[in-house]
This record gives structure tokens, sequence and C-alpha cells, in this order.
């Protein structure tokens, strides 16, 4: 006779969503460190434990399906907030709550969440934010220690790998973040491409620099949960007084970081190898932003014989979808390149009339496949306008994400970056990318990094530099000898470092605001 | 003690260090700032300001800074 009882039963070998393999984690690893910041850490078995808590709270208001952002610092807290929503049959976006009160309000008008989740010591900016909504304090929810399994057990068994696990919001030209919509499938098919290229296992130590509410820390933090691998937060602060950076990294045996091109180079410009080295650190993942090679050759000078990679994608195929493994060395005139596709996603290049590239002209990068986003929460227009039908074919609905990233293959078949699409200037009648001339210049002695911006009213091409000295000399010179004359800036400006943004990557937006409007445009 | 006005005055202009405690956790002195800080007062004082030295109490403070300044200066 069939026992469909067990037949029914949730588990066997269909993992359908991140909790299944979060609960296969729990079962194998129950004692290995979850998740850890310099004041506390939790095991498995205590992160499911409170997340379970958690949830119990949220299921008695009865939603399901819907936003539940979550206002809390960075710390082990904040995982066991996004664990519970999971477990609620909701989505979570986790907040900046660094960031201007103006933009955490424009998210929420856009996302009209059923509740909020915050920590008491950010009631303050709740107060100010006047919301309408559930209001869950996370302290408190742990008054009873009490988990409803069955209520949770038939939310799990309604739930499948299509329904919405988090949105990240990623900043909009025109001003108004947009929500990228993540499934339990997105997470699932990207963590499987990345625990195998790069042998994540329940031995892994993670040092993560990149904040939660940002694509790059998905990778991190669910390759982690998917393996029993410990999730262990760096505090901000250590990326601007790095004495205790690498003492935290070798306290928690770090062997695998995660971080973007500048946090690397902290390190890189403070000379913190010279003084004492993380000892256990076996792999260097980098993304966000263009590797500078200088950094790059910085740290292979110390630490030669361990595992670099480049990777690229955005926010909109989950975090990753092309990646290069270090295998060769580049002087500061090269770019790294982005390399190949990762396993399970495919990269399509297309010219300006959507014909696909096959030589090794630029054209622009599309992405297909299980990594790709399900669009932007509640904008039907943006979406429509990145989110397309496979301009190879219309034969069924086969959507593609529309990168806005300029590529080109190499004499080895990997991709290089050329630039973003949006910043293409037309200068003088020629189409110009900053990249190009910020690469050559940056190969300039003294120049630590360059950004290339474009004053439209004038016409002209200006080059913003970090240095300790004002080389606008040499600068020109330099110039003058590597450059066409139409990519040759006519004016330099020296940083002392360049702002960075809310993720710790420049930010070029402001760096042009500051040059344009001291110009008085 | 004016030299480190002088230099903190060139990096971070029109702002009150004066009898000010919370340099760093009134961001004042941020990541975007404290590379060039460590360089100036490398250069003017002619000494080395190691990594062990970079935590945010030794620069809270303008007396804090000519402490850990004296401090490597061995006077």
């Amino acid at each position: 006779m069939i026992n469909f009882q067990a037949l029914s039963k949730r588990g066997g070998s269909v993992k359908k969503t991140i909790l299944d393999y979060f609960e296969s984690t729990v079962n194998k690893f129950p004692d290995n460190i979850a998740v850890s910041d310099i004041n506390n850490s939790l095991t498995y078995n205590e992160l499911m434990n409170k997340s379970k808590i958690l949830a119990t709270e949220i299921v008695k208001y009865n939603i399901s399906d819907k936003p539940i952002v979550l206002l809390m610092k960075r710390t082990t807290n904040l995982p066991i907030a996004m664990m519970s929503v999971l477990y609620s049959g909701n989505f979570y976006v986790v907040l900046d709550c660094e960031s201007p009160l103006q933009r955490i309000d424009k998210i929420i008008t856009t996302l009209s969440p059923a509740m909020i989740i915050y920590e008491n010591d950010l009631a303050s900016i709740l107060s100010e934010l006047n919301l309408q909504i559930h209001k869950l304090d996370f302290e408190d929810a742990f008054r009873n220690i009490v988990i409803d399994e069955q209520s949770l057990e038939n939310i799990r068994n309604k739930m499948t790998s299509s329904n919405t696990a988090y949105s990240i919001f990623t900043s909009g030209s025109t001003g108004v973040p947009k929500g990228a919509i993540l499934t339990h499938l997105n997470v699932i098919s990207y963590i499987h491409w990345f625990i195998k290229c790069f042998d994540i296992n329940e031995n892994t130590s993670f040092g993560s620099q990149t904040p939660l509410y940002f694509s790059m820390s998905v990778s991190d933090f669910y390759a982690s949960i998917f393996t029993g691998a410990s999730y262990n937060m760096i505090p901000k602060e250590y990326f601007a007084f790095p004495a205790k950076l690498i003492s935290f990294m070798n306290d928690k045996k770090i062997d695998t970081i995660y971080w973007v091109p500048s946090a690397l180079g902290i390190v890189a410009k403070f000379d913190l190898l010279k003084y004492c080295m993380p000892e256990y650190l076996k792999k260097v993942f980098f993304a966000g932003e263009v590797m500078p090679v200088k950094y790059l050759n910085y740290w292979k000078k110390y630490l030669p014989n361990i595992l670099y990679a480049n990777l690229f994608g955005p926010t909109e195929t989950t975090d990753i979808c092309s990646y290069y493994i270090v295998n060769r060395d580049f002087d500061e005139t090269q770019n790294i390149p982005i390399g190949v596709a990762c396993d399970n996603c495919e990269l399509l290049v297309v010219d300006e009339n959507g014909k696909e590239v096959l030589d090794d002209s630029i054209g622009e990068l599309l992405v297909k496949g299980p990594f790709v986003a399900s669009g932007y929460y509640a904008n039907k227009e943006k979406t429509s306008e990145v989110f397309v039908q496979n301009p190879l074919h219309d034969n069924y609905i086969d959507i593609v994400y529309k990168t806005g990233d300029l590529v080109k293959k190499n004499k080895y078949g990997e991709f290089d970056y050329i630039g973003r699409k949006d910043f293409q200037i037309k200068h003088l009648g020629y189409r110009i990318e900053p990249s190009e001339i910020e690469v050559v210049l940056n190969t300039v002695d003294k120049v630590d990094l360059s950004v290339c911006i474009y004053d439209k009213v004038n016409d002209k091409l200006i080059l913003a530099y970090e240095a300790k000295n004002d080389i606008n000399k040499e600068l020109k010179q330099a110039s003058e000898k590597l450059l066409p004359h139409y990519m040759q800036p006519s004016e330099f400006i020296k940083f002392d470092i360049f702002p960075k943004n809310a993720n710790g990557k420049i930010d070029r937006k402001q760096i042009s605001k500051v040059i344009l409007e001291d110009k008085g445009e | 003690m004016e030299r480190i006005y002088k230099i903190l005055e060139e990096i971070i202009p029109n702002t009150d260090f004066k009898g000010a405690t919370n340099l760093v956790d009134a961001k004042i002195l941020t990541s975007l700032n404290i590379v060039r800080l460590v360089s100036m007062l490398n250069e003017e004082f002619d000494i080395e300001i190691t990594p062990i030295h970079l935590i945010p109490e030794n620069f809270n403070s303008v007396e804090s800074i000519y402490n850990l300044v004296v401090e490597l200066d061995g006077e």
C-alpha cells in the first residue's frame, strides 16, 4: 500500500526553499558558529530556534507574501530577523539605518510594507517615519519563548521556490530607489554555483565586510547558511581604524573574504600586511567596482599563494553572473577581466540593434537564467525597461536582464569590462569610455585612483584623482603622451580620498556633483 | 600641538577642533580622511604610525593625537 502520509511529508531529497537548505545545515552542524559579530555569536541551532521564536510572533499578525522591513543594526540579531521573515512566509527588506531619512522614507513608500521589525535604540528613526503599520520590537518578541511549530509547518507546506525571499534596493537614476525582487529559487540556484565553484564548506570562515542591504552580502551569508560555514561580520569601523582588523580575522580564523576593492585598498593604503598577516586567509574575492591592479598586486606581494577572484554582477542577477579566477599577472596598464559566465547562468552580448555580438567588438551584456530577479517591486515601468524578451527570438516568453554594462571578449575568451552604457561620453564626436582614460592615467606615479567625469555644459573632460600631492602638471603631460587628443582631460582636480557610498564603493555621482557644483552648474 | 592643528585645519577646514573629544564618534575623522591625516603626521613629525595605533581612541581629540605623536617620537 502507498503511504500517502510519507509521500506528502516535506523533506526527502526535494528542497524547495532556502529554509529546507538551512534546516539541513542545522541538522548536520547544529553546533557550528553560524553568525558572529564583535560581541556575540550564534550556533546554527540557536539561529534556527531564535528565528522560529520571532517567526511565531510575526505569524500572529496573519500576513503572507508581504514585504517586512528590518530597521536593525548589523549584528547577529539581523540574521535572526531575516530568517524569521522567511519562516513567516513573507519577504524581508533590510534598511540602511544610517542612510538619510528621506531615502528610507522613499523605500517604505514604494513597498508599503506590512510590518516593520526594529531595535529599540533605533526607535527615534521609527518615530520620525510616522508609519501606520505593524511595529514589532525585536527584543520584545523574545519575552515569550514559544515556537508555534504547527503554524510554521502549515506556512512551509504552502511555500514554493518562486516565493520572494527578499528585496534589495538599488539607487535609481531618477533618484527613486528600485527594489529588485529575489526569490528562493534565485538564491538556491546562485548559491549552488558559488559553493561549488569556490569549494565552500562547513569549515569555511567568512570575514564579511558588506552590509546586509547590499547584494554582495547574499554570497557569503547564504553560502554559510547552505553549508554550515561561519559568517563573521567585521565592524565597519575596522575599515577606517584597522588596528584590530587583522587580529579579528585571526581570532575568527577567517579563511575567505569577499570585499569591495575599496576595503581591500584600505589594507594596501595603510600597508597593514607589512605589520601583521591574516594567517588563515586562503581565498580573496572582490566585486562591486573595478579592482585597481595596484591593490591586487599589493595583496599578491604579501600573499602570493592564495586564490584571488574577480566577481561581477548586479543585484538583479542575485549577486554575480560572471567571474574570473586570477591566473596570471597584471601590470597597472591592464584591466582585470570579469571572466566567464557562472555555471547555470547564460551571458549574451548584443549590439545597439539587439544583434548578437560574436566577435570581439563592444556590446551590452545581457543575463539569462535562474539567477535573474523577478523585476522591481511595484515598478512596472522600470521593470519593463530592463527585464525584456530575449532579443534573439520571439517564440516563447524568455526574459533576459539588460545590465547596462558594456563588455568585450579578450584574446583569452574572457570578458573584459568596458564601462557603463550610461557613463559613455560623446565628446568632439567621439564615443569615449571614461574607464579607458582612468586606466591609462592610473599608471601615472603617485596617482592612487582616478575618475573621469564629463562636464556637459562646457563639453569638457575632467579628471578627478586621488593622490597625496597636487600633480596636475604630470597628469597633463602623461595624458598628452598616452591618450589621443579627444580623450585628454582638460582639467585635473585632486581629492585626498574619493567619497564612498553606503556600500563602500567610490561614489561617482557625488564626485561629479562636487566638481560641477563648484563650477556653479 | 599647533602643528597638529595646522594639519587638521588643512584636511578638514572650518571645524572647531579645540576642546573636541569626539572627532571619530562624531564622524569628523572618517575612513575618508584618516589615511591622509596619518601620512601627514608621519611626514611632519618623522614618525611611523603603525596599524596598532589605528584605534579611534587615539584620534578622538587633538590631545590624544598629540599624545600619540609624542609617544612615537620618544620625546
